[in-house]
């Protein structure tokens, strides 16, 4: 018996907490502008303890303007990304699942360029969209997977595989009518991108609607749990079925919508990081919800800084990253599984 | 209410000392149709059958593949609601119980259970306990204890910490059991329970459950087709045909050759084994 108890899930979590401020330090040195530990210290104590004043311009023009809203930005795309990814998976009974591989991701990149193309005057929409064309995505793909009324592990993955490609087509199309505009962000803003600046209202529906989902998902993380054993089983065991997958499915649509609205389509993440956190900390959700949160804002922010430095000067979309550790990492978990 | 008991009279002592005990499980005139659309007609049918349980009592339903069996141990579980009739619980519909009392007061125990990620034998049986907590919920000392104790119950103390994909389905069995015997329910319900098991481990598991129902007061209800089994060691059967509910009694009342030749198609020899109960021999077709 390894029972998960509280005190075990906020020690985990404190450790995780520290791993990631480690990143982020690191993060926050490397770049085409190296600044040393000492003075990243000194500066981030004079922003945070209220001297904006003191800062250098190198530093506010680096930091304050570029490094750090992108490093937050990168928290919470891959924490959405791997919460979501983790929920699916439980919903779908099916470790494999993630919001890029089921075409969810797709679905809402096509929500967000209909609202870019319909509306471009009211860039607050294109979260709404995004959840809009997840939510649709994932009931098509759900509804495809199923074979006499049961969900079927491979059926799903190929529905969400071909879903994925359809959208994408109707993306590139799209696309063709935006020629005159700024393709080359647009395709950078497809493959997963961290390096847009964001308007101040788009960033905090992304914290407002991050935290409230996750929270909707976790109040329901013991009945996932009995959700890993199948549905019946699941409502033998006094879990409100019917309640809790409406929760979570809107909750993970939800948070593949931020993510999408504001990075594109960062691919694996939901994937990759729940099961490296499975294997580390066992697969109760009661720790596995928190600890993907974490991990998965870690594995972004380390991504992100990979792909600013790899190839420096050149930046490449954090989205390459992530499928280039991903998609290996995929094939690895379907050979073991069919073996 | 009232004790009618069986529409048999009890021969067999047991039933009879169970005869003026508090009925649990009350099944009344429950009838059941599946069907594929909503109009359509049914697929399969199963018909007005009525029974009792009592507490400390092991009930077998009887009887062949699609004879209805699974669909009436639904009906108990409360997963399904009967057409017509009633399937009541200590004077209450199971199906109109919400998930959660109900889940204090049934624990079923299924044919095959898959888990997608590896799970130690201990969490899962953990999970026994999921109804009487809450949501945002991490188990207390009395939770771990029950756990425990349920896997003690069924002798498999030393499993806990062994990961449920890498023990046997004799072991399997028993940790599925201790996990409804966590949820501390009044009623226990076993789909098949046998059905993987080699004969020594089923007769372990069906003497298991005899001890138990004595012991904790359990009403145990159990789904299968293995004639001798049942013969042994049920208190009362219910024989069911092709959706019918034929016959309702203890052993010795529902064994009877010609019966049980039509219901499972096949010739048979049935003794009286010196306990008084029904002994079932098998006989090659062409005898």
């Amino acid at each position: 018996m390894r029972p998960v108890t509280l005190a075990r899930v906020l020690r985990i979590c404190a450790l995780l907490s520290a791993v990631l401020f480690a990143v982020v330090l690191l993060a926050l040195r490397l770049g085409a502008v190296p600044f040393s530990l000492g003075d990243l210290g000194q500066n981030l104590w004079w922003l945070a303890s209220g001297h904006p004043e003191r800062l250098s311009t190198d530093f506010r023009l680096i930091m304050v303007d570029i490094r750090l809203p992108r490093i937050l930005l990168g928290i919470f795309v891959g924490a959405a990304l791997s919460v979501a990814g983790a929920s699916f998976q439980a919903l779908l009974r099916n470790p494999l699942a993630d919001p890029y591989v089921l075409g969810v991701s797709n679905g809402a990149a096509l929500g967000v360029l209909v609202a870019l193309l319909v509306a471009p005057a009211l860039p607050l929409m294109t979260p709404l969209a995004a959840f809009l064309g997840a939510t649709a995505t994932i009931s098509i793909v759900y509804m495809l997977g199923r074979r006499q009324g049961q969900l079927d592990s491979s059926t799903l993955l190929l529905a969400g595989i071909i879903s994925a490609s359809f959208l994408s087509a109707i993306i590139m199309f799209l696309m063709t009518t935006l020629a005159s505009r700024d393709l080359r962000g647009i395709a950078f803003w497809l493959m997963g991108d961290l390096s847009t600046a964001l308007p101040r209202g788009l960033l905090w529906i992304l914290v407002v609607g991050f935290l409230s989902a996750t929270g909707a998902i976790y109040t329901t993380a013991s009945d996932l749990n009995l959700l890993l054993a199948g549905e019946r089983e699941a409502m033998h065991l006094g879990v409100d079925v019917t309640r809790v997958k409406l929760v979570v499915y809107i909750s993970a649509s939800v948070l593949t919508g931020l993510a999408v609205a504001v990075s594109g389509a960062i691919g694996y993440v939901g994937l990759l990081v729940p099961h490296l956190m499975r294997m580390l900390f066992g697969s109760d959700y009661r720790l596995l919800i928190p600890t993907s949160a974490l991990g998965g804002a870690i594995a972004v922010v380390l991504a992100d800084t990979l792909a600013r430095t790899v190839v420096a000067p050149i930046e490449l979309p954090v989205g390459a990253m992530t499928a280039m550790a991903g998609a290996p990492f995929f094939i690895y978990l379907l050979r073991r599984r069919l073996a | 209410m009232s004790d009618t008991a069986s529409p048999v009279p009890a021969p067999d002592a047991v039933a009879r000392a169970h005869a003026h005990v508090h009925v649990r499980v009350n099944v009344e005139q429950a009838s059941y149709a599946y069907s594929a659309r909503a109009h359509a007609a049914p697929l399969f049918t199963l018909e007005a059958t009525t029974f009792q349980a009592h507490e400390r009592e092991l009930v077998a339903i009887l009887g062949p593949n699609a004879s209805g069996k699974s669909t009436l141990l639904r009906l108990i579980a409360g997963a399904i609601a009967p057409l017509s009739g009633r399937v009541e619980l200590d004077g209450f519909a199971t199906s109109k119980l919400d998930a959660r009392t109900r889940a204090q007061r049934i624990a079923l125990v299924h044919q095959e259970s898959s888990l997608v990620f590896p799970l130690l034998a201990g969490d899962y049986v953990l999970q026994g306990r999921h109804p009487h907590g809450r949501s945002l919920w991490f188990e207390s000392e009395d939770d771990f204890t029950i756990a425990k104790n349920a896997l003690a119950q069924v002798g498999a103390e030393h499993l806990a910490d062994r990961w449920m994909h890498k023990i046997s389905g004799g072991e399997k069995q028993r940790v599925v059991l201790a996990r409804a015997l966590a949820q501390q329910p009044l009623v226990l319900l076993l789909d098949e329970p046998t059905l993987h098991l080699d004969i020594g481990a089923q007769v372990e598991l069906l003497a298991q459950l005899r001890r138990l129902a004595a012991e904790h007061r359990y009403t145990i209800v159990v789904v299968t087709h293995e004639l001798g089994l049942a013969a042994e060691f049920a208190d009362q059967i219910v024989l069911l045909h092709r959706g019918k509910c034929l016959r309702v009694g203890p052993p010795s009342a529902v064994y009877q050759r010609e019966l049980l030749e039509q219901v499972f198609e096949t010739p048979l020899e049935i003794e009286t084994a010196p306990s008084g109960r029904p002994r079932v021999l098998i006989k090659g077709r062409k005898q």
